[in-house]
């Protein structure tokens, strides 16, 4: 009984020291306002750009652009960008790419991460310094861009993907995990009769779900974010991903993605309502996806942080 | 790396158990004798048996490394020719048909004003970062250290962690919206009159919207390791320094600060060591919008002259020049961290 009016009581308003001062209603009010502050900045923008989205053209008019209140809501800039035409077949690749990407990603680093889980296994020290050495120079941007290109891979997805697949510091942190698990677990499962890769399979790998989300993560923001590598590998502009097709519409201003410019012209869509729609379809992913993965975010840095 | 994680039980009795030929590994952090003599007594081919499963499943990432950051390593010799992609149908075997012409890059590269010119926006804007940028997640970890409602510190973490996974695209977009020439605060000034309002094209103020922009991207996400650092500070420490009638501020500069002062170690080792990539997409973005002259960096214009303009051999030599200053700038940063009594990102 106590225990729970405790529980209660903690969850209510938690536990301040005893030796802590009060908190004194100046600085509360300051750090309460500085945090909504900091809250709305980040959130403001978003609210503008999502509402703008979805307001009919002329209240978009009206406004003489960017539209803070609400006044009615129209979905008709998603059903006309998604009904097919360039953005769709730009959120296609982005999704194909991304989620290829991530599932290579994961792939070849938890092995490696697993590979490198045991000091004292043959090649540990040289393939470890080999992998650490990268983190220390970059390669540089020309002779990179020729070696894709005399790959043959320059016009290929492979090109968004291989150049970029491996990421050392995911790797780093993985193996950090890895190595973390009790080394009884895995031993009884050797003494069972079974393999690395059956341990990797069936105990390490359930054992670091939450170490896995985050890393898929890093990489599934990576692959989704990038557009550089598709703006000098790719040429056709059929090909493009979304962030590249974003950066036409709203740098080079071209209005309206093709396909949809007569609609523009006519005045039956609002341009800057659909350059808003294709920013919230670009932002949508990553705004979803990492709030899940939040609560790991601090166990998964700590790790990385303590071992690396 | 713990000793306990890479040691394990006596391989002998898991032999006896499952019959396979077991050998124990040694765990890399006992004795170095104890290492040597061991290793010295497993022969190679009994290691390489016992091992090959983790050997094959680090391979693939060995290899990605080697293909895509070791090869183009080699790659910067172009940096010593005068190098022509169509003396070969291959870009790789082209650079065996180059002709040498030793560093006339690099003296080439002592000459050109625009190499300057981007060599001085870099450090420029590194600086500026440095005085603008880092503090601000010291702070905002401070802050939120100190609500004491997990709810309240949940949501605010969540809120600023959020734009860290936002694109650089996205970013800029972002921005435009809002202090663009069509942005929410040129269209809300023209409705009182005031026209021409438009920060996104202002070579002036170019270098404050890009800290800013900074800030608004990474200020957050960057608190995450300051969190941890705090968490890991005993509250019995707190506790004594209030005891000794210390208050607030004082537990703050006496006992949180030095608390943190490790991680702002290693963490300016690595930004400074990172000195000359500062924001590369980030300007490479807005280049048009305000101008070559303000925003033109050593990323940019190794690329603008290698890969928009084809001189591939010049830009390598500003690229490989870059990366040799970078990578001093680890090691100088690292020596001055050891040197402050501080770790660095390696033991000495």
């Amino acid at each position: 009984m106590s225990l729970n009016t405790q529980l209660v009581r903690s969850l209510r308003a938690p536990a301040r020291p005893v030796w802590e001062e009060p908190p004194n209603r100046a600085g509360l009010t300051a750090k309460s306002v500085f945090l909504v502050l900091c809250c709305l900045g980040v959130l403001g923008p978003l609210w503008i750009v999502i509402v703008t989205s979805l307001s009919p053209k002329p209240v978009i008019d009206r406004t003489g652009g960017l539209v803070v209140i609400p006044e009615g809501i129209t979905f008709v800039n998603y059903t006309e960008l998604l009904g097919g035409g360039q953005v769709s077949r730009a959120i296609m690749v982005s999704v194909g790419v991304t989620l290829f990407g991530t599932l290579f990603s994961m792939t070849v680093s938890v092995l490696a991460a697993y590979g490198l889980s045991r000091p004292g296994s043959l090649g540990h020290r040289v393939f470890l310094l080999t992998m650490m050495a990268t983190m220390f120079f970059g390669a540089g941007l020309i002779p990179t861009y020729l070696l894709v290109q005399s790959l043959g891979l320059t016009d290929s997805y492979l090109s968004l993907v291989l150049p970029s697949a491996v990421s050392v510091f995911n790797i780093l942190v993985l193996r950090a995990f890895f190595m973390g698990i009790s080394p009884e677990l895995t031993e009884a499962a050797r003494i069972d009769g079974a393999g690395d890769v059956r341990i990797l399979l069936t105990i390490v790998m359930p054992l670091s779900r939450a170490v896995l989300a985050v890393i898929s993560l890093f990489y599934a923001v990576g692959y989704w974010s990038a557009w550089f590598n598709a703006s000098i590998y790719l040429s056709d502009q059929d090909m493009m991903p979304l962030q590249n097709v974003l950066i036409q519409l709203v740098q080079k201003n071209t209005a309206a993605p093709t396909g949809l410019q007569q609609a523009v012209r006519t005045g039956q869509l609002s341009s800057l309502g659909l350059q808003m729609a294709v920013m919230v379809l670009a932002l949508i992913p990553v705004a979803v996806a990492s709030p899940f993965v939040q609560r790991h975010f601090k166990k998964g840095m700590l790790t990385g942080a303590i071992k690396g | 790396m713990s000793i306990t994680a890479g040691s394990r039980p006596d391989g002998t009795r898991s032999a006896a158990v499952t019959g396979k030929k077991s050998v124990p590994r040694q765990a890399s952090k006992r004795s170095k004798a104890g290492r040597a003599s061991k290793a010295g007594k497993v022969p190679f081919r009994v290691r390489l048996r016992r091992d090959r499963t983790l050997i094959l499943m680090t391979l693939p990432v060995i290899l990605l490394l080697l293909l895509f950051n070791y090869v183009p390593l080699l790659g910067n010799v172009v940096a010593f020719q005068e190098y022509d992609p169509y003396v070969s149908s291959n870009g790789v075997t082209a650079v065996f048909h180059s002709p040498w012409v030793g560093v006339e890059q690099f003296t080439r590269m002592f000459d050109d004003p625009l190499f300057w010119s981007a060599a001085k926006n870099t450090l420029m804007l590194f600086v500026l970062q440095l005085v603008l940028f880092f503090p601000v997640p010291i702070a905002l970890a401070l802050v939120i250290n100190s609500v004491v409602r997990p709810r309240v510190r949940a949501v605010a973490q969540a809120v600023m962690y959020l734009p860290h996974f936002f694109s650089w695209v996205l970013v800029v977009t972002v921005f435009q919206q809002i202090f663009g020439g069509a942005g929410i605060i040129a269209q809300t000034l023209e409705k009182h009159g005031w026209s021409g309002f438009d920060l996104m094209t202002n070579a002036d103020l170019f270098k404050y919207l890009v800290t800013a922009q900074a800030v608004w991207k990474d200020a957050g996400w960057g608190i995450i390791v300051f969190l941890a650092a705090l968490a890991a500070v005993s509250t019995d420490l707190y506790e004594a320094a209030a005891m000794d009638g210390a208050g607030r501020w004082r537990r703050m500069w006496h006992v949180t600060l030095p608390a943190l002062r490790p991680v702002i170690a290693l963490l300016l080792v690595l930004r400074v060591g990172d000195a000359l990539s500062v924001g590369f997409e980030q300007f490479l973005l807005q280049r048009d919008a305000v101008g070559v002259g303000v925003s033109e960096v050593l990323d940019t214009y190794v690329w603008n002259m290698g890969i928009q303009n084809g001189d591939f051999s010049y830009a390598a030599a500003v690229g490989l020049a870059k990366g040799l200053i970078g990578v001093c700038l680890v090691l100088g940063a690292n020596k001055f961290a050891h040197l402050l009594g501080e770790q660095g990102v390696y033991k000495k």
